[in-house]
C-alpha cells in the first residue's frame, strides 16, 4: 500500500560501520505475567520463540521477543503479520490480565553492522558492547533519547527508538560511525 | 642562550624537521619535540607575561604542571587560547602566539604594574574596590574586565569534532611510567580486563629520562619489554595521549584522549572523552617537583631541575651554557651530572643542606663540579633572562657571599606525589615527615558502593621516590587491584633495582630561611597569578588561617595550572607564619579535571543538527515544505502558523481562523499524548486520577477530564475515550504525554501495585488530524467509508473504521467550537491521509492552521489551556469547573486538598473573561493592580491576565484573567497597565465569547 511510509523511508549511511533504517517492522507491546504458562504459549504461538530472560531477546521462526521490563515484552514480527500475531497473543492470553498494543508505527527500526559497529554504538550508549553477545538486549539511552538495542544471530546490531526522533537517532549514529573516527579498542 | 645540542634527545627523531611559527616568526624543530622544547631550541625562553604584574615569564617545567608557557594556538576555526606549550606536541605548520601583553611580548606596557607591585599586595582588589561606591561601576569594573583572562576568546565556530566513548574495564591504570606499566602487567596476569592510559605520546615517564637498571636491563629496555608483553595480552588496552581527568563515585573515570591535537588535519575527532566504569582504579600518576622560594625565582631561565634534565636528555636542548643547580635533595644532582655529561658547564651546585648529599654528590664532585653545602640563593640577577645568582648562607638573612655568573638556574625543592586523582572522590592524605610531602593514606581511600576502597595509588604517586621502591609499590598495587576485582593474584616478584644511597632531603620553604621582607616580596609561589611569599604571610597576618580562605584571598593556586607547583610551598609558608604543623593547615580541595579539558569534549557529538533531539510528527516534512513558522512545544516543533509569501504572522493566523470558522481547516494534532489504560481495575484507577467519573463512561463515548496532583492543583486535561469494557484511551496535553505516563506508572508501581492495570504510551503510534469547520463532515464523506453523520457519530463519541483507504478512529470532539472530527490513523499512513484530506478539501478552500489559531479559537470559546490558565497553583474550582468534579466519588487525587479552608473559600482569584472598552488587545501577562500598597511597599494586585488575543471572529481584543472573586464582579471595569505606562480599561464578562450555546459544533 503506497500510503505506508516508515519514519525515514529506508535511508542508509556508511562510515566505518553501516547504519540503515529498516523500513516498517511489526511491533507489539505486551504486558503481563512473564512467568505464566499462558504467556509462554502466547509468545510461542505468535513468534515461535521462547519468553526471553532478563535483558535478552529470543528468536523464533516468525519473529523475536525482547525483554523490556519485569512485566513487559516487545514482540517483533513482519509488519504485515502484526494483526495476526496480536490475535494469537490475545487468544492465548484470554482471561488473563494483560495488555497488547500494536506500536509498529510508534517506532523506527535501525540496523548497525560492520566489524566495528559496536564502537559506533559505544560512543552514544552507556552499554558495555565489548561483552555483548547475540541475543543480548538493552533498553537504554542513545545520546539524549531512549533506545533499545540487541545483537542478532548473525552479529549485527538492531535498534529501535521512537518514530519522532528517528532523524535525530540516524544523524547521531551516522556521526558516531563517521569515517576516520574509529576508536580501535 | 638556550639552544639545540648537536647530539642527544631520546624522544626526538632528528631525521624529520618540522616548521612552525611563534608570534609570526618561522622556526624549526624536530619530530618528537613539544612546542616548549622547540621554542627553547630556538632560544625563545620568554613565552608570556604573568597575569597581575605582567612580569616576563619563561618556561619553568616540561609537563602538565607548567604555569607559564600558555599560548594562543591555531587560527580561525582551530584557534584555542591557553594551550600549554609543554604538553603541545609539535606538528608541521603549528602557529602559536604569546598571551597577556601589549603591545608586544618583549615590550609590555602592563609591566608597569610590576613597579607598583608593593602597592598591590594580597587582597588589594578586595580592599580597594569597596570604596568609593560609584567607582566600581565606572572605574574598577571596566579595568578588571579589560585585565581578565590570559588568552583571547575564539571568534569563529570550532572547526573540529568531538565525541564520547563509554568503556568498561576491571582495572584502569592511569599513568604509563614504569609504575603504571608494572601495575598493569601484574593486574592483567590473573585475567583482569585492563586499560592503561598515558597522557604523553610516549611510554616510560621519568625512568626513561633518568636511566637506571631494572632487572639488569636499562629502563628503556624494561619499558619496551613490558609494553610488548602488555600488547600481546588481548585483555589489555593501551592508550597514549589520554589523561585521567577525573575520578568519580562508583569507579567512574573520565579519560581525556587528545586524538588529533598533534595531527590537526587528520580525519576524525580532535578529542574523545572516555566515560569509563572501572572495578578498580590504579593511579600511577608520578610526582611533581617543587620549586624553591628565593628572590627572583620567576626570572626566565630559572627552571625545575627535572625539567632541565628532560630538555637535555629527552630533547637535546640546553637551557644555558652555565647552569647553577640549587637543591634541598639528592635528585637535582642528576641534573648537574646530565648537564656535565652533555658537555655543559655547571659552575656550582648550591645545596641548602649543611651536610650535603649522598652518593650522587660524590659522583658530581668526581666530575669536577663545585658543591656548596648549607648555602642558598639570595637572589637571581637579570630581567628577561638570568644573568647570575648571588649566593648566601641558607641559615642567614641573605647577605651575599659571592655572585656567580650563569644563564640558567635548575632548582629542586623536593617532590610531591600527584595525589589529585586519589583525592577527587575523597581519598585522604598523610604528611610524610621524611620526604616532606603529602601522600595517600591507604586506610582512608575513596570507597565504592560496597564500602571498599576503589582507588589504589602506585609508585611515586603513593610516596616512594627511588626506582626500586616505586616498582615494588607498583607490583603490590597490581596484585591488590587483581584481588579486588576477583581475579587470582599471581605471585609476582618486583623487579630488582640496584639501590642508590641517597641522603635525606631537608624541607626548605624559604631561601634563605630568614629572607628579608624585600627578598620575600620577590620570592614567587604562584607564577601565573603573581603570588609571592610576602602575600601569603600578609594573608596570615590579616587573619586568614584556613588554607581555602588564603587561597581565595591571595589567588594562590587559582590560575589555570590549579597550583600544581605552588600549592605545597604556599601552604607550608602559611603553616610557618601561623606557627602550625603543615598537616594541621592541610591542602585545598583537589577537584577534577586534573588539567583543563576542552569544552568541545564535554559537549561531545551534541552540536549543530544534533545539539538536541527535535521530535517530528509524520507530517513534519510537509510543514517544512510549506515554510511553516515553528514554535517549540517540549522537544516537538509545531507550526505556529503557515504564513504565505509576504504575509505577517498575525495576518496568517487571522486568515487561518477565518477559513476554519467559515469553511474548513486542518490541524496536525499528532503530538497530543495518547495513553492506553487497560485492566479489570482500569475504571477504578481513572476515577482516582481524574476529578470526574470515568468508570461510568460507555464504550464508544468520550469524556473531557481534569487531572490534579495530591495538592489539588490542576496538572493536565484531555478527552478520555472508552474503547472496551477494560480499555480506555486517555488523551493528554502535548507536553504532558511522558509526564502523565510516568505519573500513572508511579501510582501503579508504588501505591496501587495490587490493582490490575497496565498502561502503554501509544502517542507516536498514531497520526492525529483535526478536521474542523462547517465543511468538516462533507470532506470526510467525500473520502468515503465510515458514516460520520450526526446520527451515526454524535458529539463526544468515537468510531473505528475506514475513511477512504485509511485505518481510522474518528473522534467527534471539538476544541474550536466548530463541527470537528479528530481522526487518528497509524503514523505510517499519516502523511498520505493528510495529503488526501488536502486534495479532498480543495473545493472548500481547506487550509492547515497552526497552534496560534488553535489557541485563539479555544479562547473565543472560553476553553482553558494547561499552562496558560494554570500555573501549578490553580485548582479546577478557580476555573469555575465544578461541573468536572465528581461529588459522588469517595476519593480522587486532589480531593482532600481541595477541601482545605484556603482552597474551599470563595476568597480566591477566579477565571473571567475581559473585554477592552476600546477593543484593543491587553498586553500578554499583564497584572491587574488594585489600590494601595502591601506591607512591602508594593502595589496591591487583584488578578492577572492568563490569555489575551486579537479575535478575528469578533474583530476585537479578548482575554481571560484570574481576578479576585471575579465571577461575582460581572460588568465591573478594571484598569490594566500597559507596557508604555498608560493603561487600558476592560470590563469583566463571561469567559465564553463566541457561540455560547454550542450551536456550531452540534450539527
Amino acid at each position: 500500500m503506497s500510503n505506508l511510509v516508515s519514519a525515514l523511508n529506508g535511508v542508509k549511511a556508511k562510515g566505518f560501520a553501516e547504519v540503515s533504517e529498516l523500513g516498517l517492522s511489526g511491533m507489539i507491546t505486551l504486558r503481563g505475567d512473564l512467568a505464566s504458562k499462558e504467556m509462554a504459549k502466547a509468545i510461542k504461538d505468535a513468534t515461535g520463540a521462547k519468553v526471553p530472560a532478563t535483558r535478552k531477546v529470543s528468536f523464533g521462526d516468525n519473529g523475536s521477543v525482547a525483554w523490556m521490563s519485569p512485566d513487559e515484552l516487545l514482540v517483533l514480527v513482519d509488519y504485515a503479520a502484526t494483526g495476526e500475531a496480536k490475535a494469537a497473543l490475545e487468544a492465548a492470553l484470554a482471561g488473563q490480565h494483560f495488555l497488547a498494543e500494536v506500536v509498529s508505527d510508534a517506532r523506527a527500526h535501525f540496523r548497525i553492522n560492520g566489524d566495528a559497529a559496536h564502537e559506533a554504538l559505544s560512543k552514544v550508549m552507556p552499554v558495555d558492547f565489548s561483552a555483548f553477545e547475540a541475543g543480548d538486549f538493552r533498553r537504554s539511552r542513545l545520546s539524549q533519547v531512549a533506545a533499545a538495542v540487541w545483537k542478532t544471530e548473525n552479529g549485527d546490531f538492531e535498534l529501535v527508538c521512537f518514530r519522532s526522533v528517528a532523524q535525530y537517532v540516524f544523524d547521531v549514529l551516522k556521526t558516531a560511525a563517521a569515517e576516520g573516527s574509529r576508536v580501535s579498542v | 642562550m638556550s639552544t639545540r645540542l648537536s647530539t642527544g634527545g631520546s624522544l626526538l627523531n632528528r631525521g624529520k624537521a618540522i616548521e612552525f611559527t611563534f608570534n609570526g616568526k618561522r622556526l624549526k624543530g624536530f619530530e618528537g619535540d613539544t612546542l616548549a622544547s622547540a621554542l627553547l631550541a630556538n632560544d625563545q625562553m620568554l613565552v608570556g607575561r604573568s597575569f597581575k604584574y605582567h612580569r616576563p615569564r619563561g618556561i619553568v617545567a616540561s609537563g602538565a604542571e607548567e604555569p607559564n608557557a600558555l599560548v594562543n594556538l591555531g587560527e580561525g576555526g582551530k584557534f584555542e587560547p591557553n594551550q600549554r606549550a609543554t604538553t603541545t606536541e609539535l606538528f608541521h605548520g603549528l602557529a602559536a602566539t604569546s598571551q597577556n601583553h601589549w603591545p608586544s611580548l618583549e615590550f609590555d606596557i602592563g609591566a608597569l604594574n610590576s613597579f607598583a607591585s608593593r602597592f598591590m599586595p594580597a587582597g588589594f582588589y578586595y580592599k580597594t574596590f569597596l570604596f568609593p561606591r560609584f567607582a566600581w561601576k565606572h572605574l574598577f569594573e571596566p579595568f578588571i574586565r579589560q585585565a581578565a583572562g590570559l588568552g583571547k576568546a575564539p571568534k569563529e565556530r570550532d572547526a573540529d569534532t568531538y565525541e564520547h566513548f563509554y568503556a568498561f574495564y576491571d582495572v584502569v591504570v592511569i599513568g604509563g611510567g614504569v609504575a603504571g606499566l608494572q601495575a598493569a602487567k601484574v593486574a592483567a596476569k590473573g585475567g583482569a580486563k585492563v586499560l592503561l592510559i598515558e597522557q604523553d605520546a610516549s611510554w616510560g615517564g621519568r625512568a626513561v629520562i633518568d636511566g637506571g637498571e631494572i632487572d639488569g636491563k636499562s629502563a628503556e629496555d624494561f619499558v619496551a619489554e613490558t609494553l610488548n608483553e602488555l600488547k600481546a595480552n588481548e585483555n589489555v588496552t593501551l592508550r597514549t595521549r589520554m589523561m585521567g581527568a577525573g575520578v568519580y563515585d562508583h569507579g567512574y573515570v573520565l579519560g581525556y584522549e587528545r586524538v588529533a591535537d598533534h595531527a590537526p588535519n587528520q580525519n576524525g575527532p580532535r578529542h574523545r572523552l572516555w566515560r569509563i566504569r572501572a572495578g578498580q582504579i590504579v593511579t600511577a600518576t608520578g610526582a611533581i617537583e617543587r620549586p624553591l622560594s628565593f628572590a627572583g625565582n620567576d626570572i626566565p631561565g630559572v627552571m625545575l631541575a627535572s625539567a632541565v634534565r628532560d630538555y637535555v636528555n629527552g630533547y637535546g636542548v640546553s637551557i644555558g651554557d652555565r647552569t647553577v643547580v640549587v637543591t634541598n635533595n639528592d635528585d637535582a644532582y642528576r641534573t648537574a651530572i646530565a648537564l656535565k655529561n652533555a658537555g655543559l658547564e655547571v659552575p656550582a651546585i648550591i645545596d641548602a643542606r649543611p651536610a650535603g648529599g649522598g652518593a650522587l654528590m660524590e659522583e658530581a664532585k668526581a666530575l669536577g663540579i663545585r658543591v656548596e653545602t648549607g648555602k642558598g640563593i639570595a637572589k637571581v640577577k637579570g630581567g628577561k633572562r638570568v644573568t647570575g645568582v648571588a649566593i648566601c648562607a641558607q641559615a642567614g638573612e641573605g647577605s651575599v657571599l659571592e655572585e656567580i655568573k650563569c644563564d640558567a638556574v635548575a632548582m629542586s625543592g623536593g617532590w610531591s606525589p600527584v595525589v589529585h586523582l586519589w583525592s577527587h572522590c575523597g581519598g585522604k592524605l598523610n604528611w610524610d615527615e621524611v620526604q616532606n610531602h603529602f601522600a595517600p593514606d591507604a586506610a582512608r581511600g575513596p570507597t565504592n558502593q560496597d564500602g571498599d576502597v576503589f582507588v589504589i595509588p602506585a609508585g611515586a604517586a603513593n610516596g616512594p621516590i627511588s626506582l626500586g621502591d616505586v616498582l615494588a609499590d607498583a607490583t603490590e598495587a597490581g596484585k591488590q587491584a587483581a584481588k579486588m576485582v576477583g581475579k587470582p593474584a599471581k605471585s609476582v616478584k618486583a623487579p630488582k633495582v640496584e639501590s642508590v644511597d641517597e641522603a635525606a632531603m631537608e624541607p626548605v620553604w624559604l631561601m634563605p630561611q630568614g629572607a628579608s621582607a624585600k627578598l620575600r616580596a620577590k620570592s614567587w609561589l604562584d607564577y601565573q597569578n603573581d603570588v609571592k611569599v610576602s602575600d601569603v604571610r600578609l594573608a596570615a597576618q590579616e587573619g586568614y588561617e584556613s588554607v581555602e580562605h588564603t587561597k581565595r584571598y591571595t589567588t594562590l593556586g587559582m590560575a589555570t595550572d590549579q597550583g600544581k607547583l605552588s600549592n605545597i610551598n604556599g601552604l607550608a609558608t602559611l603553616a610557618g607564619q601561623l606557627n602550625a604543623p603543615i598537616p594541621a593547615v592541610g591542602t585545598t580541595t583537589f577537584r577534577p579535571p586534573y588539567t583543563p579539558i576542552s569544552m568541545g569534549s564535554i559537549g561531545g557529538e551534541a552540536r549543530g543538527e544534533i545539539f538536541q533531539p527535535i521530535r517530528r510528527t509524520p507530517i513534519h516534512d510537509w510543514h517544512e515544505e510549506q515554510n511553516a513558522f515553528f514554535e517549540p512545544v517540549g522537544q516537538w516543533r509545531r507550526p505556529y502558523c503557515f504564513p504565505k509569501a509576504g504575509e505577517s504572522h498575525a495576518d496568517a493566523v487571522k486568515r487561518e481562523i477565518n477559513q476554519t470558522r467559515n469553511s474548513l481547516g486542518m490541524l496536525d494534532a499528532s503530538t497530543l499524548g495518547k495513553l492506553v489504560v487497560k485492566g479489570p481495575d482500569a475504571g477504578k484507577f481513572l476515577d482516582m486520577l481524574y476529578t470526574n467519573m470515568m468508570s461510568t463512561l460507555k464504550v464508544g463515548k468520550c469524556r473531557y477530564g481534569l487531572m490534579c496532583n495530591e495538592n489539588g492543583f490542576l496538572i493536565d486535561d484531555g478527552v478520555v475515550a472508552r474503547i472496551d469494557e477494560e480499555t480506555f484511551l486517555c488523551h493528554t496535553t502535548t507536553g504532558g504525554a511522558e509526564r502523565i505516563h510516568g505519573w500513572m506508572e508511579d501510582w501503579l508501581q508504588c501505591e496501587w501495585w495490587d490493582w490490575n492495570v497496565y498502561v502503554a504510551n501509544v502517542t507516536e503510534q498514531l497520526a492525529q488530524i483535526a478536521v474542523v469547520g462547517p465543511n468538516a463532515r462533507k470532506v470526510l464523506e467525500k473520502l468515503g467509508g465510515m458514516d460520520v453523520s450526526a446520527e451515526a457519530l454524535p458529539f463526544m463519541e468515537w468510531r473505528d473504521g475506514k475513511i477512504g483507504d485509511f485505518d481510522a478512529r474518528a473522534y467527534r470532539i471539538s476544541f474550536s467550537g466548530e463541527l470537528s472530527y479528530e481522526i487518528a490513523v497509524p503514523a505510517s499512513q499519516g502523511r498520505a491521509f493528510w495529503d488526501a484530506l488536502l486534495a479532498a478539501g480543495e473545493e472548500f478552500g481547506v487550509m492547515p492552521y497552526g497552534t496560534e489559531a488553535l489557541h485563539v479559537m479555544r479562547a473565543e470559546k472560553g476553553f482553558i489551556m494547561i499552562g496558560d490558565e494554570t500555573d501549578g497553583t490553580v485548582i479546577p474550582q478557580d476555573l469555575n469547573m465544578q461541573w468536572a468534579i465528581s461529588k459522588k466519588k469517595e476519593d480522587f487525587l486532589g480531593k482532600r486538598a481541595q477541601e482545605r479552608a484556603h482552597m474551599a473559600s470563595g476568597d480566591r482569584w477566579k477565571l473571567v473573561g475581559l473585554e477592552t472598552l476600546d477593543g484593543s488587545v491587553i498586553p500578554d501577562g499583564a497584572y491587574i493592580p488594585s489600590s494601595g500598597d502591601n506591607a512591602n511597599g508594593q502595589r496591591n494586585v487583584q488578578g492577572r491576565v492568563t490569555s489575551t488575543y486579537y479575535s478575528p471572529t469578533l474583530d476585537r481584543g479578548i482575554a481571560m484573567a484570574l481576578v479576585h472573586k471575579g465571577p461575582d464582579r460581572m460588568g465591573e471595569v478594571l484598569d490594566i497597565p500597559k507596557l508604555d505606562g498608560t493603561s487600558v480599561k476592560a470590563r469583566i464578562v463571561d469567559q465564553v465569547f463566541f457561540d455560547k450555546d454550542g450551536e456550531k459544533q452540534n450539527v
